[in-house]
């Protein structure tokens, strides 16, 4: 029998309306426009960008500000946006060589072309609490000085010209790139799934794992090659005109990780590596991918699966935060017809375990009570 | 698509570094200095829509280790429009983003600038001025990354 259960309706029309009241907040303060999350909560902004798979500031702002700062609320509502869009085609694949860089590090050398360039970032703040910003404050301009114009060439490219690293060729520009997206996953899956997987896996989930790779778990003795932040152009073809041409600029975080080296009778030793690529500026989750993209390497690097992270169908199918809080928060919903057939079950099998007691109880009378 | 149509479409290469660039230059410039530059011009040609604009998705492919095989990092919003110009040319635009309006005034310029008439005041007015902005632009910001570089210097200790 199925009995369809209605009057939710008026409660969830006024829990609505209530969440917008709560969502404005006090109505002496002025309310938050786009442009001061976009520009001034832009972190926020641009892991909502990663994790949706969406690059789009404004969207984002908007899905920040609609979720009440719930990043992963934020998440789900530009992946919900997202589905509603046709897709135009893809992107020429783009150039971090080229990339006008914001910020750029390398933990391997110390006096690379380009150098070290620190870029707006948290690192070396003391972490503390600055009572200035809890006003308004006038903000100093930021320093500038002359750019030498040296090429800031890729950690990866200096490495690899003497064949320390393994390379990262193109072994096949024809082959198709693997869409998760489009079509259903399958393990194992090839590294260009895994990434685009990664890319907008949870930050929080990989960062753990990454982590655990470190303390054991799958350990790769990794090095920051390099991150590099800055924008890069989308170029995409037109078939109107046959050329492809710049449709804007994004901003990416890139690291390349470079890590334990491997040879065999027949390759010389040589470091592997973990890469990582992020919408916006997105550090430690691009630390955090690399890291989980080097465990997750362990087949085609002939190591043994140890570890949590290196398992791929457990990472992968579990990083996608969307997913996961659809099917932890559905656990909210009503079961009561659910929960009503296991109450009937246990009360049944209480009703069979008491019954038996009450055969065994001629033998040994005082179990009866404990069983209860 | 037939050859005169083609020939005004400007499509007919496979590459037109000029149109290009033009087309880069003015979807990477931000909507309200486009429409600032647009107003000098003083032009309001009839123009009829052919398709869209259309708000849509873009898959944005990134490279393995930098320089590798491809994979999707994740999609970018963008927009599209195609219009016909009276003078029979045919712009088309392809805009990062959703602003249905800057897209549509890059198809008019870029449809525009196909007419010899209007190609040279389109290059001086709007494209060479928002060129250098975007340059300026990103002279500025590297000036303020070169700010932030390590000069490392070493300690010497003792007397030799």
């Amino acid at each position: 029998m199925y009995v369809a259960v209605k009057g939710g309706e008026a409660a969830i029309a006024n829990a609505h309306k209530l969440l917008a009241a709560r969502r404005r907040g006090d109505r002496q303060v002025p309310a938050l426009t786009l442009e001061q999350i976009a520009g001034q909560l832009a972190l926020a902004v641009d892991r909502v960008m990663g994790e949706g798979s969406l690059y789009d500031p404004e969207l984002a702002a908007l899905a920040v500000k609609q979720a009440r700062g719930d990043l992963i609320e934020a998440v789900f509502l530009l992946r919900a946006y997202r589905t509603t869009l046709p897709r135009f085609g893809h992107s020429e694949p783009v150039d971090t060589g080229k990339m006008v860089v914001e910020r750029r590090i390398s933990a391997v050398y110390k006096d690379l072309p380009g150098g070290q360039l620190l870029g707006p970032t948290f690192d070396y703040t003391h972490r503390l609490l600055d009572p200035d910003l809890a006003g308004d404050q006038p903000c100093e301009p930021p320093a500038a000085e002359t750019d030498s114009g040296e090429p800031i060439t890729r950690v990866s490219d200096i490495l690899s010209s003497e064949g320390l690293i393994e390379d990262d060729p193109v072994s096949d520009p024809s082959a198709p790139v693997a869409d998760i997206t489009r079509n259903p996953t399958e393990y194992p899956m090839g590294r260009d799934g895994r990434l685009q997987t990664l890319a907008r896996g949870d930050e929080g989930f990989l960062l753990a794992l990454a982590y655990s790779t470190q303390r054991g778990y799958a350990r790769s003795h990794p090095f920051v090659g390099e991150i590099r932040i800055g924008e890069v152009d989308v170029e995409v073809m037109m078939p109107e005109l046959g050329f492809a041409v710049t449709i804007g600029r994004i901003k990416l975080t890139e690291c390349q990780m470079v890590n334990q080296f491997k040879g065999s009778s027949k390759a010389p030793p040589q470091f592997t590596r973990g890469y990582g690529l992020v919408f916006g500026q997105a550090e430690r989750k691009a630390m955090a991918m690399s890291l989980c993209d080097r465990a997750l390497r362990a087949t085609e690097l002939g190591e043994d699966i140890v570890a949590p992270a290196q398992d791929e169908e457990f990472v992968l199918s579990h990083c996608d935060n969307v997913q996961a809080t659809g099917f932890v928060e559905h656990l909210k919903l009503p079961h009561y017809v659910d929960f009503q057939a296991e109450l009937d079950l246990v009360r049944r099998m209480r009703a069979e375990h008491a019954a038996r007691e009450d055969a065994d109880g001629f033998q040994t009378g005082d179990t009866r009570e404990a069983a209860e | 698509m037939n050859s005169s149509a083609s020939r005004q479409n400007g499509a007919d290469g496979a590459q037109d570094p000029d149109r290009q660039r033009r087309l880069s230059v003015l979807a990477k410039a931000p909507a309200e200095t486009l429409l600032s530059r647009w107003a000098v011009l003083r032009l309001d040609p009839p123009v009829d829509v052919l398709r869209g604009p259309e708000s849509g998705l873009v898959a944005l492919q990134g490279r393995m280790g930098g320089g590798g095989q491809p994979f999707h990092v994740g999609e970018m919003s963008a927009t599209r429009v195609t219009v016909r110009l009276g003078s029979g040319h045919v712009g088309h635009a392809l805009i990062a983003g959703r602003d249905a309006r800057k897209a549509k005034l890059v198809a008019v310029i870029d449809a525009l600038a196909l007419d010899p008439v209007h190609a040279e005041a389109i290059e001086r007015k709007i494209v060479a001025p928002l060129e250098a902005e975007a340059q300026q632009a990103d002279a500025a910001l590297r000036a303020e990354t070169a700010a932030t570089k390590v000069n490392f210097f070493t300690m010497v200790r003792g007397e030799d």
